[in-house]
């Protein structure tokens, strides 16, 4: 598999995270498998972006990163190598709940798609984005909210909205809170599940380059998720395309995007619309790619 | 189709003037105060038979507003929607019923528009029913056909919306809306909610309707990509007033509002064309 050539080269550099071969399955039917020997991994100060459709498996092996995983379903093989600058290289699939709980947030933070649901509707944001702050840092009183409002100055939200409730701001500002909760102990790690997929384009063009800035800064490592090869081009660094539950290619973004290799690579790139207009839609032909993938 | 530009007066199909709609949003302590949001400041627009019209904008522009003024599912502030030579707006309930069987709608959210306790069949054929078309046979028939035409089977008919996959329901949405073989569809936002992949086969779709059928679309988006492979013109709304409009090559080539470059610079996968140049 090319994949894991490439893994190899990366050992020397020691990148921040290191998938290997991981498997996901439910727990019932241990032999159907939802993600398929992934392996890939991710570089302090680069993004890393998972593409595929839904139901590839994309957000199930973001989940499993952080041992997020659903009851029903088990993580059947492989290692989440995670390399901290104090503790070391951990594999974190070996964690138990207690140390997992000290990593999640603090160094590996998550920002989900949906920036409707994922804040408490009864709390301030101000209370939401310092949570992660008292538990994993203990910040308290003043200090605490000086932190809160430059955390918000950094989103670009004006820090007097510390006391709003989030149903008195926009889709976007809400995404902000969540990108503001996630960054404050200032993780090695950022995990994006599609976090603009639910936003207009103009405020899906800021939240990226936020996102971007914010992870150029702060030297963070990021591991974007997305169906949209046009998001891609925007914020990657390399690329890692899903179908199926298994990776189909990876490669460095200039690679994937202009060298494409897998039909399916192919297919999906020629399903995003462009600009200009001048290329045909072309949906993908999913009893094709089986004939491809079979030769 | 409608050679661009021949837009005499027999071409238009839809035409609304001055329509104004005001909300009122409580504001201040406890929201005791009120305040008025003017969702549509003097809209007018044209919609030429056999084309597409897209609204683009923001959310919170009017769009969504538009959409459903035109429709009359909202009461107009002011304003006249002319269809067929009435104003839709001075019509009672019943007769507004007979001409909405020529005004459909495709909704945004395949997930939230479709009622989870009716079958498909019954979905797709209520709207026959209401009008009182044909036979209880005859509708079945056509039912099935227009399923199959969407790309779904026989056997669907007798499934429940949640068996289905996003795209698929926004399929069993465009059945429901085109079963009644209306002259203007209404698609509010319909690929927005869609994968990618997917979104490519709807907006394939909805082409290949509107030339079978000979259908006029108002597209509302505020995804300007999208917009350039569907639209014939387009009107591009910013806080209730509508800033710009023309024909699509127009409008992308030359923006002439400072909103429209806006919008078109925050099209993601600018520099796809340029990664691609790389290798």
């Amino acid at each position: 598999m090319p994949a894991d050539l490439q893994i190899d080269q990366l050992n020397e550099a020691t990148p921040l995270l290191q998938l290997l071969h991981v498997s996901i399955s439910p727990q019932k039917t241990p032999t159907r498998l939802l993600v398929n020997n992934v392996s890939f991994s991710i570089d302090a100060g680069k993004t890393t972006c998972v593409v595929g459709e839904s139901g590839s498996g994309k957000s199930l092996t973001a989940l499993s990163i952080m041992g997020l995983l659903s009851k029903q379903l088990q993580l059947n093989t492989g290692k989440v190598l995670f390399n901290d600058a104090n503790d070391g290289v951990q594999d974190l699939t070996m964690l138990n709940e207690a140390s997992l709980q000290k990593i999640r947030g603090a160094k590996i933070a998550m920002i989900f798609q949906e920036p409707m649901t994922s804040l408490n509707p009864v709390l301030t944001v101000g209370y939401q984005i310092g949570e992660s702050l008292t538990t994993h840092l203990g910040f308290k009183g003043e200090r605490l909210k000086a932190k809160i409002a430059s955390l918000l100055e950094m989103v670009g939200i004006p820090p007097n909205r510390a006391n709003s409730y989030p149903d008195e701001l926009s889709g976007g500002q809400r995404q902000r809170v969540m990108i503001a909760m996630s960054i404050a102990c200032e993780p090695r790690l950022l995990i994006a599940d599609e976090p603009t997929t639910a936003l207009d384009v103009t405020v899906q063009a800021q939240i990226l380059k936020l996102l971007d800035d914010l992870k150029t800064r702060m030297n963070m490592g990021m591991l974007f998720i997305t169906h949209d090869f046009g998001v891609v081009a925007d914020i990657a660094d390399h690329v890692v395309v899903m179908f199926r539950g298994e990776i189909v290619e990876s490669g460095t973004k200039a690679q994937v995007l202009g060298n494409p290799q897998h039909p399916y690579t192919k297919a999906l790139l020629a399903c995003v619309p462009d600009a200009e207009g001048k290329k045909a839609l072309k949906p993908i032909d999913y009893a094709w790619l089986k004939q491809e993938q079979v030769a | 189709m409608v050679e661009a530009g021949a837009s005499g007066v027999s071409d238009i199909i839809l035409q609304a003037n001055g329509l104004v709609k005001t909300y009122t949003q409580r504001s201040g302590k406890f929201g005791f105060g009120t305040t008025l949001v003017k969702a549509l400041d003097n809209v007018s627009i044209t919609l030429r038979a056999g084309t597409t019209l897209a609204v683009v904008g923001e959310s919170g522009s009017g769009k969504s507003t538009l959409a459903r003024c035109l429709l009359q599912l909202q009461p107009l502030d002011s304003g006249e929607v002319i269809f067929a030579g009435q104003d839709l707006s001075k019509l009672d309930a019943s007769a507004l019923r007979t001409v909405r069987r020529n005004l459909q709608m495709v909704f945004q959210d395949p997930f939230a528009s479709l009622n989870p306790r009716m079958r498909v069949g019954e979905i797709v054929g209520e709207g026959l029913l209401i009008h009182g078309l044909g036979s209880t046979f005859e509708r079945q028939k056509k039912v099935i056909a227009m399923l199959k035409r969407v790309g779904l089977t026989e056997a669907d008919m007798q499934k429940y919306p949640h068996e289905f996959s996003g795209g698929q329901r926004q399929r069993i949405g465009i059945a429901r809306a085109l079963v009644l073989e209306p002259k203007v569809v209404v698609c509010d936002e319909p690929v927005s909610a869609l994968d990618v992949s997917i979104q490519a086969q709807i907006l394939l779709l909805l082409k290949a309707l509107q030339q079978e059928m000979a259908l006029s679309y108002i597209f509302i988006s505020h995804d300007l990509r999208v917009v350039r492979h569907i639209a014939d013109d387009i009107v591009v709304m910013y806080q209730g007033r509508v800033v710009e409009q023309g024909e699509v090559t127009d409008i992308y080539e030359q923006p002439q509002h400072e909103y429209t470059q806006n919008l078109l610079a925050a099209i993601p996968g600018k520099r796809m064309a340029q990664a691609s140049g790389l290798a």
